[in-house]
Order: structure tokens, then sequence, then C-alpha cells
């Protein structure tokens, strides 16, 4: 038993790292994907406009790192609370 | 050998492997009939959540949809992966912690209420089913082209499919199945997506392809090149955006928490061993996607591109550049026979003009080069899939294997939906509340049948589809994401949400969309009975009502809040399950 926290100190750093998981979400979707894709597309990533690889390309990338950077950091909260599986 | 007998030869095949692995994995329990005895491993759940995932519409229209509107289709790819983000981040580790079968048993539970799980159940058959009837058309249309068979017959041939797997293998079957499906789909997927992208560019990897120079001589990159090509038919720039940045914020967030709330892609994540696992699993899922997603956008600009380059050769304005009638292609004359590709000599030269003459800027420029409106009157986007191997001229198996992969696509899904649908009848509604008395066998039995008349409804629909076919897609996921979504989510994240708040939530979310939706589609989407016209004129602030599902989902999450803040908390032992469900340790295997 590690007495690093109780469940809702683990809670609360789960909701950090939630917190900024989803800001990077919604930052290579919604803004560089939409919100500023003219602005983006005046740069250029090999011949595709900048805000244009983000919309069909960069966000999908970006999501499934971040589902498992997500995945290896809740490991860590589980085994550093104390409330992981076996 | 001949393209029909080589088709039969490769869909054949593929059919006799998933039946027979069906047959193979058979269910003996409620456990494994609903969620394969928890015994995946998260990879394996991954590919076959994959397969579940991805359906006609991601296989045969979203590249369609990508080669005739350029940039603006981004929505489908951002909206269709990043909800996994919310899956894996939200809900998934969370509802397998709490070891149940189905959604609406987490919902009845997680508010103590039996009203609570019949309105999930509600929604869970309404999306389920809108989104089932897609598929059964999907199988008609694609049996239809390739076996030359009616319509009618490709979906009685796809509803007898679906029935023996389904049913005799439940979730087992169904996820070794859908294993095999998936590598189906995705190899004739990515195949003609290869020989395509080294055709035009000399690089093999489509996602790279499409952002390499182009081997025509011109020194441009694919996407510029295309770009050119559209503007100088008077088409817009296939990078530039041409809907509003409001609708396109909108659409790609109610299909984002459209797939985190639908019932069948959530009753994945039940199926893995641990809570750990939970989370991993929607990363697989999405790594499989993301391997048909990122091909996509190189399959919709090389496609658009080779079929303007097949009808308009030369130089645009020449008198001789465009294709005669007469010299068309094989596909041509195939797809013409479908009727979703139609042509008309409107200015009797007896060659083909494919251009925007809706663009008045352009109209004066047509007109000098003596063409009198556009000649492809149908261009049907859901071909677009299926013929590129032959527009690009690829070899026979190559073409027999699309259609094989186009297959597993819709009857994997339409699979997975007929799942969740006869366990919410069985399990929810049968056994948690109107006979709980019933043994397993029963249940089992019921489930079947349940099954089984889903099939029939859905193929019914399926062959008469009510005079819709993108909008119901559209519908399936605004339901899912104006009712089902904000319910879990809040009741994972917010202890303070009561009965009474959840269910106000639900039914105002639900009630408010499809108010919406048909106000400007019509009611039941029969035409002749919406209140105002389909157009930006008349949407409130310019909201098409696709994309409303994400404003159901907030009057679903502002209601709830307002509710629950009226009324009392929920009983104390609800705050500890909530707790409880927040932790991983003590997860065990499910139970009824």
């Amino acid at each position: 038993m590690s007495a690093s926290g109780s469940a809702a100190e683990y809670w609360k750093a789960n909701l950090r790292l939630l917190g900024i998981c989803l800001a990077i979400w919604f930052a290579v979707s919604y803004v560089f994907g939409i919100i500023l894709v003219d602005v983006l597309n005046k740069i250029h990533l090999g011949g595709y406009p900048l805000g244009f690889w983000f919309a069909q390309q960069g966000s999908i990338y970006t999501f499934v790192i971040l589902i498992f950077v997500y995945a290896k950091q809740m490991d860590k909260l589980d085994q550093q609370f104390d409330v992981h599986e076996d | 050998m001949e393209l029909q007998t080589l088709t039969y030869l490769v869909v054949g095949a593929t059919f006799a492997l998933y039946i027979g692995i069906a047959i193979w994995a058979r269910a003996s329990t409620t456990g494994e009939f609903y969620v394969a005895g928890k015994g995946i491993h998260p990879v394996a759940n991954g590919m076959a959540t994959a397969a579940d995932w991805m359906s006609a519409a991601s296989f045969i229209s979203m590249a369609g949809l990508i080669a005739f509107k350029g940039y603006d289709a981004s929505v489908y790819l951002m909206g269709w992966t990043g909800g996994y983000v919310l899956l894996a981040m939200l809900l998934a580790p969370y509802l397998r912690k709490f070891g149940k079968f189905t959604v609406p048993e987490f919902i009845g539970e997680r508010y103590y209420s039996q009203t609570a799980r019949i309105v999930a159940v509600i929604c869970l058959i309404v999306a389920s089913i809108t989104y089932v009837i897609g598929q059964m058309k999907g199988v008609g249309v694609a049996f239809g082209r390739f076996l030359e068979v009616d319509f009618e017959v490709g979906v009685i041939v796809g509803m007898a499919i679906v029935f023996i797997y389904a049913v005799l293998g439940g979730m087992k079957g169904i996820t070794y199945t859908q294993i095999a499906q998936y590598c189906v789909l995705i190899f004739a997927y990515t195949v003609p997506a290869i020989f395509i992208s080294f055709q035009l560019t000399g690089v093999p990897l489509p996602q790279l392809g499409l952002g390499s120079t182009i081997n025509d001589g011109s020194g441009l990159s694919m996407l510029a090149k295309l770009d050119a090509v559209l503007v100088d038919i008077g088409f817009a720039e296939y990078t530039a955006q041409k809907g509003t940045t409001l609708n396109m914020v909108l659409l790609t967030l109610s299909l984002m928490i459209g797939t985190a709330g639908l019932p069948h892609v959530i009753v994945r994540f039940f199926t893995v061993p641990k809570v750990k696992d939970a989370r991993a699993s929607a990363g697989w899922a999405l790594v499989f996607i993301a391997i048909l997603y990122t091909t996509a956008p190189a399959v919709g600009a090389m496609a658009i591109y080779n079929l303007i380059k097949t009808v308009q050769p030369g130089q645009v304005g020449a008198p001789t550049a465009n294709l005669q009638y007469e010299a068309r292609p094989e596909w041509f004359k195939n797809w013409e026979k479908t009727g979703l590709l139609k042509y008309q000599d409107k200015n009797g030269d007896g060659r083909i003009q494919y251009y925007n003459d809706k663009n008045k800027d352009f109209a004066a420029k047509a007109s000098e080069y003596g063409w009198k409106g556009n000649e492809m009157v149908k261009v049907d986007r859901d071909i677009m899939v299926l013929a590129n191997p032959e527009i690009a001229k690829l070899p026979n198996w190559v073409i027999a294997l699309v259609a094989a992969g186009g297959l597993a696509a819709a009857l994997s899904t339409a699979a997975g939906l007929l799942l969740a649908i006869s366990s919410a009848i069985s399990h929810d509604l049968l056994k948690g509340v109107f006979r709980p008395d019933i043994s397993e066998k029963q249940e089992l039995a019921a489930g079947r049948i349940a099954m089984g008349g889903a099939i029939l409804v859905a193929g019914y629909l399926g062959m008469n589809p009510p005079g819709f076919a993108a909008q119901v897609v559209a519908l399936a996921f605004g339901l899912a994401a104006s009712s089902l979504f904000p319910a879990l989510m809040m009741g994972i994240f917010n202890k303070r949400i009561n009965n009474k708040a959840a269910v106000a939530g639900m039914l105002s979310g639900l009630g408010v969309t499809l108010v919406y939706i048909f106000v400007y589609k019509g009611w039941m989407f029969i035409p002749g009975t919406n209140n105002l016209p389909n157009n930006a004129d008349n949407w409130l602030f310019g909201i098409q009502p696709e994309s409303f599902g994400a404003v159901g989902a907030m009057i679903n999450f502002a209601v709830a809040i307002v509710v629950s803040r009226m009324t009392a908390p929920p009983p104390e032992h609800i705050q500890h399950l909530v707790e409880d469900i927040r932790v991983p340790r003590g997860a065990g295997g499910a139970s009824h």
C-alpha cells in the first residue's frame, strides 16, 4: 500500500490529465482543422496546405497518439494511487 | 477470368469464411452471447470494433463525399475518429468497471429508475434501427451491382447471411467474424488506393501520395493540380472551404459525440478483461480505423481527378478535348445500367462535358466553348469507391475484392447493431423490466427471436427506404449524441445528477433534435410534411439539421443540471456507486 493519496485525489489527478488531453483534442481538430484553417493553409507541409493536412490527416494521427498517451499515464496514476487491478 | 465469375468466387469465399467462424464460435451462455465472455485481447477487440464501426457509410460513401466536397468533407474524417478520444477518456473504462452487459442497464442502475432504463432502450432502438436501415440498403446495392440481381433480392440475401451468423454466434461469433471482416475490408480498401497513388504520383503510400508531386510533368503537387483542374471547369478549389465554419464545427461535434454515444460501439468495451484494457482497446480500435480514414482522402481526391481526366482528357475549351460518348469506357456503361450515372447530350456534339453549370461567373466561358450545360447529369457519389478501381483500369481481381470489402463493412456493422437491439429488448425490457424470473436459456432464446425480428424490420425498411439515405445516418448520430451520451457522461462525472434530471435531459435532448430535423426534413421523413424549406435562410442561426445533434446534446446537459439543482440529490448508495466506478480496482466479470 503506497499511501500517496485518496480516491478524491486520484480523481482530481485524472481530471487534470483529462483536461490537458481534451485541450489537445480540441486544438488539432476544431482550431487547426476548421477555425484557423485559412491561416494555416498559407504554410505547406510537402504538397499539403497545413490546415488541410490537419483536417484530413494530422488530427487523426494526433487522436491515436493521444489515446495511448492517456492510457499509459492513467496506468501510472492507477499504480501511484494504488487503485490498479490485481 | 471474367469479372462476374471472379466476383462470385471472392465474395463466396469470404462469406464461407465468416459463416464458418460463426458456427465454430457458437455462444452457449448469455454472457458469451452479449459480450463474448470478456476474454478478448485488446488488439483483437480493437480490430473487431473497427469492423463493427466502419460501415457501408465509411467504406462506400465517405470517399465519394470527399471526392465531391473536398475540404468540407473533413468533418466526417475528424468527426468519426475524434469520437474515440471521448470514448476512451470519458466512458469506456468506467462502463467496463461497472461490469454490466448493456447501455440501458447502466443508465437504469445509475439513475435508480426503470423509467430511465426504458427511455434509454427507446433511444437505443431508434438510433440503431435508423442506422441499420442504411446498412441493409448498402448490402442490397452492392449485391445488386455485382451479382446482377434485383436490389430487393440483394437485400434478402444479405438478411439471410446476417441472420445466420449473428443469431447463431452472438457476440462471440460476431467478434471473431468481425476480425476476419476487418482484414478483408482493409485489404480491399488499401490495395486499389496504393495502385492508384503509385500510378499518379509514383509514391505507393496514399497518405504521402496525396501530398506529393503529380507525375504528369506539370511539377504541381497532387492537391494543387486538382485545385487547378476543378477551377478550369468552374468548380471551387478542392482545398477551399465552401460551407460555414459554424456548421463545420457543429457537425464535427455531433459526429464525435454521436460516435461515443452509439450503443453498439460502447458495448464493445464491456468485452475486454480489465479496465486498463478498455482504455487501450479504444486506442487500438482507432489505429485500425485510422488506416482506412487516412487513406480515404487520397482515394477521394484521386478518384475525382481520374474521373475528370477520363471525360476531359484534353485542354479545356478545345472542341475535341472531351471524350466521345461512343468511346466511353466499360465501367461507364455498367454504372449507366444501374441508373446511378446518367449522361445527356445537351449541345449535340456527341462528346461528354462535365462542368459546374451553376457557377454564373463560368457561364460566359462555357458558352464560348459551345457548352450548353453539364452533361454528366447524374453522378451518384456512392459509386465512387466501387467504380474507382475500374476508372483507374486496375485488374479484375482488385475490383472483385472491393465488392467483398464493401459487403464485409455493411454486414459487420449490421450484425453489431442488431445485437445491440436484441440485447436491449431481451435483456433490458424482458428480463430487466417485465419478466425478471425468466431463465438464462429463455433469455437467450428471446434475444435470438428479437434479433430475427429486428432483421425483418430492418430488411423491410431497407427495401422501402422512406426516401432518405445520408439524412438517416446523420439522424442516427444526432439521436445518439443528444440522448445517450450526456446521460452516460454525467452519470460518471457528476454525482449530483438524479433520476428526474437524467430522464428530463434525455427526453428534452432527443425531442428537440427530432423536432428540429422533422421541421426541415418532413415529419417521419415523409416528403412534403416539412414546415419550413430546408435551406440556410430558414435554419435557426444558420444551423443545418444534420449538425443539430450537438445542440441537442447541450440542451440535454443544461436541462439535466438545472433539474438536478431543483430536486433532491441521489441516495447515498448511488453516490457510492459513482465513486466506485471511478477507480479501476475491484472490477470483476459482468454479472446480471
